[in-house]
């Protein structure tokens, strides 16, 4: 059990994914908007990697859906942060042992950093032990710290770690301060006087008052003079900092492997979690995919861009979902309809739901159908100038060819609006000739443009228009339906203003 | 040590809250007059009795308890200026020891407080030599309270004692501390210890005594950043002492500052009282009756704010308006309507903080608010702005109403035409009432008045300010229900002297 991973079903998975680079759709499906906003705060994690691999099958997919669930549904969520918070304080304790300059105190640091530890790990090994636990990464976890934690190694350690800190907290000595002399002794049991003077002046006590208690700032490291003082401790007491000094000499390597690999690929779920909620106050919700590696007929309803509807919740604006399906030969949805009405979103909405769904994570949603694509293509305008019209046209057919000669039946390929620098003759013929190669191919996608006339190219393509609010057409809805386009011209409407201030003053005066 | 001169709870029970509506208050019943009698030009005073006044007590007996604390100043004033002088001598001493907020590190905070601690000892034991001097004098419970405390915790045993810390609080042979190892090893819950006090005493701590169990660090003369480390090490010590002691130091002078402020104020009302009774002018302690039963009933009831800027005695009020909750008081023009308005809410300002009050007998139900809603005067070319700002008025003293307020209306919601006015004021004063708000409505629209007598929840007494036949006014008001007129010619043939035979004689109010 020593090479289990709580992400990879199939730990050889992942060294290729420690340092992937982002794939080339991130940039037009605006991932790297949410995979940055996913792994905010987690930079200790490195989790880029892991977002910037997809899986190559069902049964690794099943496998994450399985922990998200766990941690969704019982309160393990709870538990892992908790464990996770020590971990980080272990690093912390570390680290700062590491740059302390007096070795009395970088072997304090380091004791509490084994003694961190050890709690995080015996209290996770308690917590999961206590837990329904239904999916497989958690159920090998569990008992892999099981044993671990029942280890002879292990409890040795905690044994003497606890005797340490305990002798440690017992170590009490006294101060004589007086002119430029401290001497140092072990303390005698001599009375509170602060408790004494308080005792005296109880009754003058009338409430709460001023706190006078003055904060004498507190470093981590110390000076020459504790320093001093500190060594005099040690020499008053020989036997516990002889043992403390052995411990650390002992116990260079206690951090094991798996247990270090756990805490940073659980935050991997922990953060895309954490992002899932900021959208449900907003009444957004997401859900677990069914995906398929066979079947085309894709759907979902109630989805959403997910960096879009980032930044509206964060606005305190309102977020529009959308539905989509393919039956049976439909592979491509067409979609036309006005300016800004919300198409280029809704399209790459349906690349990053492929996206997400390949990394075994929930979708935005509250159902969809996906399917377990090869690769993901995408040609968005670039935003580089480009020197001359026909360079841009030009561009735009050789990405488009670069596309077509490595997509297979099993990918995806979202086109946004290509040859909008030409003729609309032009756009026509090239547009219908570029669908018709990806219609043969049988592969699924998004096709979003101008000319009407594609959306009604076969039975393979869908038509789905951008609507607008019938009662004034000036005001986008950004749904997206299926329906025929219809090439209508907006004609600009009147808005009228109806207000109520009148009455409010009326309300008021009558008050 | 509590002061409970003003409450028996001490100074928690009684609220310095000043209702956001105090300078309505102040200015439509001339209480500044008031204040500055009470105060004597000292502004302290004056503060002391405007938030103590603005402040109204809505407990019978809470308004008892510092009526008869007020009955004991009257007859001791010698000794009650005598506590005064120390509170005051306690706190300027204070303020003149130098507590700077520059100098916030525990060894000089220790210093400030010992100093304030040996000026405070002087002052606390002649509060116990006043105590057993005139104890026996006072019958009310907060004196008699108030000196039993001083003989008890400021016994000369315990005074000794505290004079015994101060002493050692000066750390003359060094500080002695107890540390642990906290985070780092670095020492932590620093506490201060008791100095060892068994047979050989200080000769312990001498370098080189007890060799085996200690170890000594001196820090050389030259090392300057080792002797701030070492002060620093001896503040760790320091800061409980120091905040413990400084605690005491604040806790002492809140003392001395609520006993000065208490004080204050019985000071100034004896002022009052003194100013009142040279002048010949009555007064009584009035008899609270708990909220909401609309008793009120007064034997010459005059404006005290009034009288104090005249010479002459002002002319009182016998008004029995015991049951109902809306008072209407019509009648002549200067005929002593407002006058008497404001005896009203000076009245019950003054029985609410435990004063006596201008009259020869006043009984009346304490009310939760006082609310006062007075015409004011302004730019006339304006009217619809000044309709407005009664409005807005208005509304803001509906926000704060509760149901056993009182609200006093002088001219209210004239400011437009009189059958509207009439009106809009009819329903508001309706809704009030039914809702427990006790009303005085002063106004000389017969239309409003008039409605009244139609339909009112509860009943209603109508005064009328009297008019001899031949237009001399007593500023005496009688029951009576409104007349079509307010004698405006009278006003008239006054001002144009037409007629000379109507001069007025009386003092005069609005």
């Amino acid at each position: 059990m020593g090479v289990h991973s709580i992400l990879f079903l199939r730990p050889e998975q992942r060294a290729a994914a420690e340092d992937a680079e982002a794939p080339d759709c991130f940039r037009d499906l605006h991932l790297d908007q949410v995979v940055e906003a996913v792994t905010a705060g987690r930079s200790e994690y490195r989790l880029q990697g892991f977002f910037h691999t997809p899986l190559p099958d069902l049964e690794s997919i099943a496998y994450r859906h399985e922990v998200f669930r766990d941690l969704e549904s019982t309160a393990l969520e709870a538990v892992v942060r908790t464990f996770a918070d020590r971990m980080r304080a272990v690093r912390g304790q570390l680290a700062r042992a590491a740059k302390l300059r007096y070795p009395l105190q970088q072997e304090r640091w380091f004791l509490e950093a084994v003694a961190t530890y050890l709690d995080a790990v015996g209290d996770l090994c308690r917590a999961l032990g206590g837990l329904d636990l239904r999916s497989r990464g958690f159920q090998d976890l569990r008992a892999y710290l099981a044993g671990y934690a029942g280890s002879p190694g292990f409890t040795a350690l905690a044994a003497e770690t606890a005797r340490l800190r305990q002798d440690l907290a017992g170590v009490t000595y006294s101060l004589h301060i007086h002119g430029n002399r401290i001497r140092v002794a072990r303390y005698a049991g001599e009375g509170d006087y602060a408790a004494d003077v308080e005792a005296t002046f109880q009754r003058f006590r009338r409430g709460p008052t001023k706190d006078n208690r003055v904060d004498i700032r507190d470093w981590p490291e110390m000076n020459h003079v504790e320093a001093a003082v500190l060594e005099r401790v040690a020499l008053l007491h020989p036997e516990v900092f002889g043992a403390l000094h052995r411990y650390c000499e002992g116990y260079r390597d206690f951090l094991d492997r798996v247990v270090a690999d756990f805490d940073r690929e659980v935050q991997f779920y922990l953060a895309y979690l954490e992002h899932c909620r900021r959208f449900s106050a907003a009444g957004l919700r997401f859900c677990y995919p069914d995906v398929s590696d066979r079947s085309k007929a894709i759907a979902a309803r109630d989805t959403y861009d997910l960096a879009l509807a980032d930044r509206l919740v964060r606005e305190g604006r309102p977020v529009v979902c959308n539905d989509f399906a393919l039956r049976g030969p439909e592979r491509i949805m067409v979609v036309t309809g006005p300016n800004q009405g919300g198409k280029t979103t809704f399209a790459r909405t349906v690349g990053q739901l492929h996206y997400l769904a390949s990394l075994g994570c929930p979708v935005p949603g509250t159902a969809a159908r996906l399917f377990l694509c090869d690769r993901l293509f995408t040609h968005f305008e670039r935003e580089e100038r480009v020197e001359n019209l026909r360079g841009k046209l030009q561009d735009d057919l050789l990405r488009l060819r670069e596309i077509l000669s490595r997509a297979t039946p099993r990918s995806l390929v979202i086109v946004n609006e290509a040859f909008t620098s030409t003729s609309l003759r032009d756009a026509r013929f090239l547009g219908r000739r570029v669908l018709e190669r990806f219609l043969a191919l049988d592969l699924l996608g998004v096709w979003v443009t101008f000319v009407d006339e594609l959306a009604a190219l076969g039975d393979q393509t869908v038509s789905m228009v951008s609507t607008v609010d019938p009662a004034n057409p000036t005001r986008r809805t950004f749904k997206i339906v299926r329906r025929p386009a219809d090439g209508r011209a907006y004609a600009a409407a009147i808005a009228e203003q109806y207000g109520l201030s009148y009455e409010r003053l009326k309300e008021r005066l009558a008050r | 040590m509590n002061v409970r001169l003003l409450h028996p709870d001490g100074d928690v029970g009684w609220t310095r809250e000043v209702p956001p509506h105090a300078a309505d208050l102040a200015q439509d019943l001339g209480l500044e007059t008031l204040w500055e009698t009470m105060a004597g030009g000292n502004a302290f005073l004056a503060e002391v009795a405007r938030s103590v006044m603005l402040a109204s007590l809505t407990d019978p007996e809470a308004i008892t308890y510092r009526q008869r604390v007020l009955q004991d100043c009257l007859a001791h004033p010698a000794v009650v200026r005598q506590l005064y002088a120390v509170a005051l001598e306690a706190i300027t001493g204070e303020r003149k020891v130098y507590r700077s907020a520059f100098f916030r590190y525990p060894a000089g905070i220790l210093h400030g407080a010992l100093e304030v601690m040996q000026l405070f000892l002087r002052q606390l034991r002649q509060l116990r030599a006043i105590a057993e001097a005139h104890a026996d004098e006072f019958a009310s419970e907060g004196f008699r309270d108030l000196f039993a405390t001083f003989k008890r915790d400021l016994s000369e045993d315990y005074l000794q004692r505290v004079a015994g810390h101060l002493r050692q609080l000066q750390f003359r042979h060094g500080v002695f501390v107890s540390a642990r190892l906290g985070p780092g090893n670095k020492g932590r819950d620093y506490t201060l210890r008791r100095p060892p006090t068994h047979r050989g005493g200080w000769r312990q701590w001498v370098p080189g005594f007890d060799r085996a169990a200690a170890y000594t660090v001196v820090v050389p003369d030259r090392d300057e950043s080792g002797l701030r480390a070492l002060a620093d090490l001896r503040d760790r010590g320091l800061n409980l002492a120091a905040n413990v002691l400084a605690q005491a130091a604040d806790h002492i002078l809140g003392f001395f500052t609520t006993l000065r402020e208490a004080l204050a104020f019985y000071l100034g009302c004896l002022t009052l009282w003194e100013r009142l009774v040279a002048k010949g002018e009555p007064v009584c302690f009035p008899e609270p009756l708990p909220p909401g039963r609309h008793r009120f009933s007064c034997h010459g009831l005059y404006d005290v704010a009034l009288s104090l800027r005249l010479e002459r005695r002002v002319v009182g009020n016998d008004v029995d308006a015991d049951d109902v909750p809306l008072v209407v008081i019509t009648g002549a023009n200067q005929g002593g309507k407002s006058t008497f308005l404001r005896s009203v809410g000076l009245a019950h300002l003054m029985m609410q903080c435990g004063m006596f009050v201008g009259a020869e007998a006043f009984r009346a139900s304490l009310c939760e608010r006082l609310f006062t809603h007075y015409r004011r005067e302004e730019d006339p070319a304006m009217q619809r702005g000044k309709w407005e700002e009664e409005l807005d008025r208005m509304r803001t003293i509906v926000g704060r109403l509760t149901p056993h307020s009182l609200v006093l209306f002088n001219e209210s919601f004239a400011a437009t035409n009189e059958r509207e006015g009439a009106e809009i004021a009819g329903g508001i004063v309706r809704a009030l009432v039914e809702a427990g708000v006790r009303v005085f409505y002063v106004t000389h629209s017969y239309e409003l008045a008039h409605g009244f007598t139609e339909r009112c929840p509860g009943g209603v007494l109508f005064l009328r300010a009297h008019r001899e036949p031949d237009g001399h006014r007593t500023f005496r008001l009688v029951p009576g229900e409104p007349l079509p007129t307010s004698y405006g010619e009278d006003l008239y043939r006054q001002i144009f002297g037409e007629v000379g035979d109507v001069a007025p004689t009386g003092a005069r109010g609005g």
